[in-house]
């Protein structure tokens, strides 16, 4: 997986994310302030635009200047905590033109490491982490099973679109639907639904650039 | 939806053209989204910068200015600003004395303003930040966010900026932050709720004779849904949460806030309730503001922020104060 790979999956999540961008926007409405499709939305439009005409001869500069795009040009929560998330990757992929199976994997449990260390969330808090941390670990699972890399995606899409899922019945302790208590159960987290948005797209993305795969 | 604007994306840049068509006191960086004093920085003072999400004009733009803010930084409507922003804000008016951020607690502004006050010190600028959280609608815990930011916000900009022009220490200024913040609690209920310009929806449904009581500042839910109520009753329900958390006595200084879509005439009725319940619990009302100070772009309803006074506090609200939203004495 290189760098075209890499630009390829961001062009995926921003389209997945304009499409969905409404349907972020409720579930944020419903427990927060109604601007996460808004926001993000914006973010990955500043994304792609950045990426245009910028080199990045790395897997892990691809990721690096997203992270870095989202930090200041999004604001919000989702802002420093996507853009940790994409940074952290980055730096985790180091110098290498291509990015083997399992430097994916260190990268996105170093998306993780990231986003707990910034947003101090746990699993179970109703955040983004919900998603995240099921999805890596699945990967992590199927790769160290030895499966072959689409099933490894596929893993952990389906793991970020469950983890998603299962924010409905818990209620939040991290963000702003924590100010809400136990209102906040039945609702889907927001930031948990677009990571799996992002993350499904990563499996997409792989598929379209390999059909055959 | 209707709204005054040109389109659902420009309302922000739009707005502050004309804060800055209206204001020569104030410059204004219309692309980055950063409000200064003219003239530049105070030389050997303390300054001051806040920000957040637009849509609670005149928060915080409203108070740059002599006696209180010297930088404000505008979001995108209800989301926190950016460290960029943040940054060029601080490197703007850093007079050589520090430079105090005053946040509300909010997990988007905190952590936006968190990675600014890095990149000021990565350049050298020291920087103090005060986050505020007087909402008593929300649980303070552990487990949660904590307290929301909101009106005390005011309270502090004003009493740390009436420190700082007298040449108080960053240390000094931060402190007298921190106990305004600490000294004061806030309560809002709301009747109607907010549109943002690019969702072009209302935020949250409520029923013609229902009210959202202890919402957010966003239009975020509050403690509970209950049917509207006297304005007796909704001043009472409002207090007696303040009052549970920190007993009125003494002096205290007293905003009755609306949350956009209020009029005076109700937010003066308001006060009359809010007034009588006060001093019918021994506290005595030292100062007041009654207006809309930190609104929620278009949503009716009101907010009662309480700080108990000290002499010194007295004396620094009543220092002058030369900014669009707030004037006196000079």
């Amino acid at each position: 997986m290189d760098s075209a790979f890499f630009r390829a999956w961001l062009a995926q999540a921003a389209a997945v994310i304009e499409a969905q961008r409404d349907h972020l926007t409720q579930l944020d409405a419903a427990i927060g302030d109604a601007d996460h499709g808004i926001n993000l939305t914006r973010g990955f439009t500043a994304i792609l635009a950045a990426l245009d005409g910028a080199s990045t001869p790395t897997a892990g500069s691809v990721l690096t200047l997203a992270g870095s795009t989202l930090i200041s040009k999004v604001g919000g929560a989702s802002g420093p905590l996507y853009g940790m998330a994409f940074r952290s990757a980055g730096k985790a992929l180091k110098e290498a033109a291509d990015a083997s199976p399992q430097e994916l994997a260190a990268a996105l449990d170093a998306a993780l490491a990231g986003v707990q260390k910034l947003g101090a969330a746990k699993e179970g808090e109703k955040t983004m982490v919900d998603a995240l941390a099921p999805a890596a670990a699945a990967f992590n699972e199927a790769l160290a099973n030895g499966r072959p890399e689409r099933e490894a995606l596929d893993a952990l899409a389906a793991a970020a679109s469950a983890g998603a899922q299962a924010t409905i019945s818990m209620q939040a302790l991290k963000g702003r639907a924590s100010y809400l208590g136990p209102r906040s159960v039945g609702h889907e987290d927001p930031g948990a639904a677009s990571t799996a948005l992002i993350l499904g797209a990563l499996r997409d993305a792989f598929v379209q650039e390999e059909p055959g795969r | 939806m209707k709204k005054l604007i040109n389109s659902a994306d420009s309302v922000v840049t739009d707005a502050l053209a004309g804060v800055a068509a209206a204001h020569p006191s104030l410059a204004v960086d219309i692309e980055n989204k950063v409000i200064t004093r003219a003239g530049g920085p105070t030389q050997g003072k303390v300054a001051l910068v806040s920000g957040g999400g637009s849509g609670h004009e005149p928060l915080h733009g409203g108070f740059v200015g002599y006696g209180m803010l010297d930088a404000a930084c505008p979001g995108e409507v209800f989301t926190s600003p950016v460290p960029d922003q943040m940054l060029a804000a601080t490197k703007a008016v850093d007079g050589g004395a520090g430079v105090l951020h005053i946040v509300k607690n909010y997990t988007g502004d905190v952590l936006n303003f968190q990675m600014a006050a890095e990149l000021a010190s990565d350049e050298d600028i020291e920087v103090v930040s005060v986050v505020v959280n007087d909402d008593v609608a929300v649980q303070d815990s552990l487990y949660t966010a904590g307290r929301r930011g909101v009106g005390a916000t005011v309270f502090v900009e004003k009493i740390a900026g009436a420190l700082a022009e007298r040449g108080a220490s960053l240390s000094e200024v931060a402190a007298v932050a921190t106990e305004v913040n600490e000294r004061s609690r806030s309560f809002g209920i709301a009747l109607t709720s907010c549109t943002v310009p690019a969702a072009g929806k209302p935020t949250f449904d409520i029923g013609d004779t229902e009210i959202e009581l202890g919402v957010g500042i966003h239009g975020e839910p509050g403690r509970s849904r209950a049917p509207l109520a006297s304005a007796h009753d909704l001043a009472a329900a409002a207090l007696d949460a303040i009052n549970s958390d920190l007993p009125l006595a003494g002096d205290v200084l007293v905003m009755v806030n609306g949350m956009g879509g209020t009029p005076l005439i109700e937010l003066y009725l308001v006060y009359n309730e809010v007034h009588r319940y006060i001093t019918g619990k021994g506290a005595s009302i030292a100062r007041n503001l009654v207006g809309n100070y930190i609104t929620s772009l278009e949503m009716q309803g009101f907010s009662v922020t309480v700080c108990q006074l000290t002499n010194t506090l007295t004396e620094l609200w009543d220092a002058p104060v030369d900014t669009p939203a707030l004037r006196w004495g000079r």
